[in-house]
């Protein structure tokens, strides 16, 4: 027989989560500053390359409310993603929706994915838990590959951007930009406003000792699953924003693959931090852009990126700045 | 000839023969996975690449060197091996004591290497590994045609499966190696070495995914990624039977395999998701899976 390890984990094994202590001023000096330089960046930097940034930042963010406060790792988040990109592609060219309603469809579509999702992978733990979310958004790509809404191979192109409220043309770069920056801002804001929240307090009880959280009254699976449902919505939005961003939308956002993108993302810029999982996503877009310029091959990269932070940096960027700084990020 | 229901019988059993192909492959790819978490307390995520690899060590074999299908099936597994002897001291023994979380994205990093690299190498056609002369041709059973290498490989991974299963259960290693799944200290105590055993472990494991491998390279095309869809679905197989039991790995496997074939001739459009949705309702009706203990 071969024995099933038990969970919940033993509290003295070191967790994935790092929290530093101490107050919170430097992450609100490091958020204003970061928000001016991201509103002059556009006339700096190609806007698209920005966006693209933005919408996967948030995808990461969206990804580490689970792993970073929950302590869940969740292998299916392209399907919340790519399933997104998908709705809000079809609502924007099909039904002619504006673009503000077909990203709101498009996270409130990932949230009832996830809802489903979630409710059957919380009934297994720690690394079932994974590969329950893994296995299940494979079940979300092959609708989405055989779907008759989807088409197929080609995926949905062409997808109009629209007037912004039916007043604000968002073919122009400018326009579109600056939404997608007021959406992650907002996406981030919501993020931090749950973490900070009484709920928020809860979910971190639950990631440091499951068993103990329960024992106080709490139903933790009610807790976790609102977290999942919560996270798989606000990755939705970004995976909306993409859609609209490039105007389409792919079986590439729903692929297992890309579930481990968003893992990477998180885990190289710092699990549980607010910044890294942002900072990861830009870093990863940017690694990729360069990667497309030259013969090497892309998946060896990542994939020894991922090997490295695994054995050697498990604070990720973010994390490790911070615990040297002994500040909270 | 007869017809059930509707469906010819040559289709029927052709499917279901395939069915128990692709369960022989989740049947040996989810009973490594099993030893390996029983042991390592990882998920091995590159096990759909080392079973890529094995396919690939045999076309190479074959392809620079003019070594046949019969050495390459001992040879395959045990360069597949010595890797996973690789990986084991120089990564994954590295992060044994951390969350088992890490495990799973240390080999997910590792597969992404193996085929990656392959990728790069090879590119995604697949290429053509001939049937070794001694299995070509087929059967004529009177309601279906049994081609000989579809029959061998049925029969040589239920060997092997019910080999690991005896080698695990029923002789002197393998109770050093249960004893050491559930109490390492106490093992190490009684003076077994048991990191070279955890190390044979892991490549012995990632040695049945190089056999499958081979087995497989004949049938479909030798590719860089037909690891990674199988993985996933050798996944859910796993969350479905629960990793308690060798027994219920193989069970499981074939059974689900079987199922897949029978959805393929009734409502094929469901063929990629039946696992999957099956695996969906076993989590509702019984969370720690059809073979589990506990949660």
């Amino acid at each position: 027989m071969v024995a099933q390890h038990t969970d919940p984990m033993p509290a003295k094994r070191p967790t994935m989560a790092v929290a530093p202590g101490n107050p919170e001023r430097p992450l609100m000096i490091l958020a204003a500053v970061a928000l001016v330089g991201l509103i002059i960046a556009p006339f700096v930097v190609y806007p698209v390359f920005l966006m693209k940034a933005l919408c996967f930042a948030l995808f990461a963010c969206a990804f580490n409310l689970l792993i970073g406060y929950v302590g869940l790792l969740s292998f299916g988040h392209a399907a919340f993603f790519g399933g997104a990109a998908y709705v809000t592609a079809h609502a924007a060219k099909v039904w002619g929706l504006t673009p503000e309603l077909a990203i709101l469809l498009g996270g409130l579509s990932a949230g009832v994915i996830g809802a489903a999702i979630g409710a059957l992978a919380i009934r297994r733990q720690g690394i079932y838990f994974a590969m329950t979310t893994l296995a299940l958004s494979q079940m979300v790509f092959f609708v989405c590959l055989q779907a008759p809404f989807t088409g197929g191979e080609d995926g949905i192109q062409g997808v109009p951007r629209g007037s912004l409220f039916g007043l604000i043309d968002l073919n122009n770069p400018y326009a579109m930009y600056f939404t997608v920056l007021a959406i992650f801002a907002g996406g981030v804001w919501f993020i931090y406003r749950i973490v900070h929240s009484p709920f928020g307090q809860v979910l971190k009880a639950i990631r440091e000792n499951e068993a103990r959280a329960t024992s106080l009254g709490y139903d933790t699976a009610k807790y976790k699953l609102m977290a999942f449902v919560l996270s798989a919505t606000l990755a939705g939005i970004a995976g909306g924003t993409k859609a609209l961003v490039f105007q389409l939308a792919t079986l590439t956002d729903v692929q297992w693959q890309m579930s481990g993108e968003v893992v990477l993302m998180t885990l190289l810029g710092g699990i549980g931090t607010m910044v890294g999982p942002a900072v990861g996503g830009v870093i990863v877009v940017m690694l990729q852009n360069y990667l497309a310029t030259t013969t090497l091959p892309a998946t060896v990269v990542i994939g020894l990126v991922f090997v490295a932070c695994v054995l050697l940096f498990r604070r990720g960027i973010v994390g490790e700045l911070a615990h040297r700084l002994k500040i909270r990020l | 000839m007869m017809e059930l229901i509707g469906i010819p019988p040559q289709a029927l059993f052709g499917q279901l023969l395939l069915g128990l192909i692709n369960g022989a492959f989740y049947a040996l790819l989810s009973l490594g996975l099993a030893v390996i978490f029983g042991m390592l307390g990882v998920i091995n995520f590159a096990h759909g690449a080392l079973y890529m690899l094995g396919a690939f060590v045999a076309w190479l074999l074959f392809q620079e060197l003019g070594v046949g299908y019969w050495p390459a099936l001992i040879l395959a597994p045990l360069v597949v091996a010595a890797f996973g002897v690789v990986l084991e001291r120089t990564m994954l023994s590295r992060i044994a004591k951390m969350d088992p979380l890490y495990g799973l994205l240390l080999t997910f990093g590792i597969a992404l290497v193996v085929e990656g690299l392959f990728r790069h190498l090879y590119g995604v056609s697949g290429q053509p590994y001939p049937v070794p002369d001694a299995l070509q041709g087929g059967t004529n059973l009177g309601f279906m045609y049994l081609p000989t290498y579809r029959a061998w490989v049925v029969v040589a991974s239920l060997a092997v499966c019910l080999g690991t299963w005896y080698a695990i259960e029923r002789t002197k290693l393998g109770s050093y190696l249960r004893a050491a799944t559930e109490k390492p200290q106490l093992v190490q105590a009684f003076g077994v070495n048991v990191p070279l055993l955890v190390t044979g472990t892991y490549a012995a494991a990632v040695a049945l995914a190089g056999f499958a491998g081979v087995l497989a390279a004949p049938m479909y095309q030798v590719n860089p990624l037909m690891g990674s869809n199988l993985i996933i679905v050798v996944f859910a197989v796993v969350v479905i039977g629960g990793m308690g039991s060798i027994l219920g790995a193989v069970i499981t496997g074939f059974g689900l395999g079987l199922v897949e074939g029978l959805t393929k001739v009734f409502y094929p459009e469901a063929a990629n998701i039946v696992i999957f949705v099956i695996m969906a309702i076993v989590l509702l009706v019984k969370p720690a899976g059809l073979f589990g203990r506990t949660t």
